[in-house]
């Protein structure tokens, strides 16, 4: 770490901050583990994508500000890069797991999409 | 020095951060399909990103924000990739 004085209130908010993120990121992998089936499992990791990345790129944005020259608002790019291309990837995965729970014979829910197309083309 | 109270929370964050990504890893070894996989890997891509920027502000580097973003491109690629994969059974048809 660098050895200059930082003033206390910046102190603590990047203190809770950080550690707010990381606490969240804690339980969203908790989650991650502890929960039953992979389509209640699919749920935990999103806090770590929204609420745990948005602390600690709100901690390095005041930190950064507060100890370099100017506003350092480079850490917000990757928050939105996270938040453009996490729901991307879960979508696919959620789909992909459907498909392959259907294919397995396992109670979920139907194809809505393919019979609608059947209805509308029965009669 | 650096605020007292930043050098206690810094590498007690730095250590939950490793504590989440073993509970992914723990995820990734026994998950019963493969998509459980994908997942825990997903989740540790976003917990090693996580790790990199508060290592930016432990060492007040920020470098650190490259290698950041880098995971971030990487992680969203590779994950992509293997989520199409088990749509379709192929990456690029």
């Amino acid at each position: 770490m660098n050895g200059q004085d930082l003033p206390l209130w910046l102190d603590i908010s990047v203190s809770l901050l950080v550690l707010a993120g990381a606490a969240i990121a804690f339980l969203g992998s908790l989650g991650l583990l502890r929960l039953k089936s992979y389509f209640e499992r699919v749920h935990a990791p999103a806090i770590i994508a929204t609420m745990a990345c948005w602390c600690v790129m709100h901690a390095t944005l005041l930190y950064f500000s507060m100890v370099g020259e100017g506003l350092a608002v480079h850490a917000l790019l990757i928050a939105l890069f996270v938040a453009v291309t996490v729901p991307v990837t879960n979508i696919f995965l959620m789909r992909a797991a459907l498909f392959r729970a259907r294919r397995m014979g396992e109670a979920v829910p139907a194809n809505l999409s393919r019979t609608a197309t059947e209805d509308a083309r029965e009669p | 020095m650096t605020g007292s109270l930043l050098a206690w929370a810094l590498p007690s964050a730095l250590f939950m951060l490793v504590a989440a990504m073993v509970l992914c890893l723990v995820r990734l070894l026994k998950g019963p399909a493969a998509q459980d996989r994908v997942l825990a890997l997903d989740c540790i891509y976003l917990n090693g990103m996580l790790l990199m920027l508060v290592l930016g502000i432990y060492y007040g580097s920020q470098h650190y924000f490259e290698a950041a973003m880098l995971i971030a491109l990487v992680g969203f690629a590779s994950s992509t990739a293997m989520a199409k994969f088990l749509l379709r059974g192929e990456v690029i048809e």
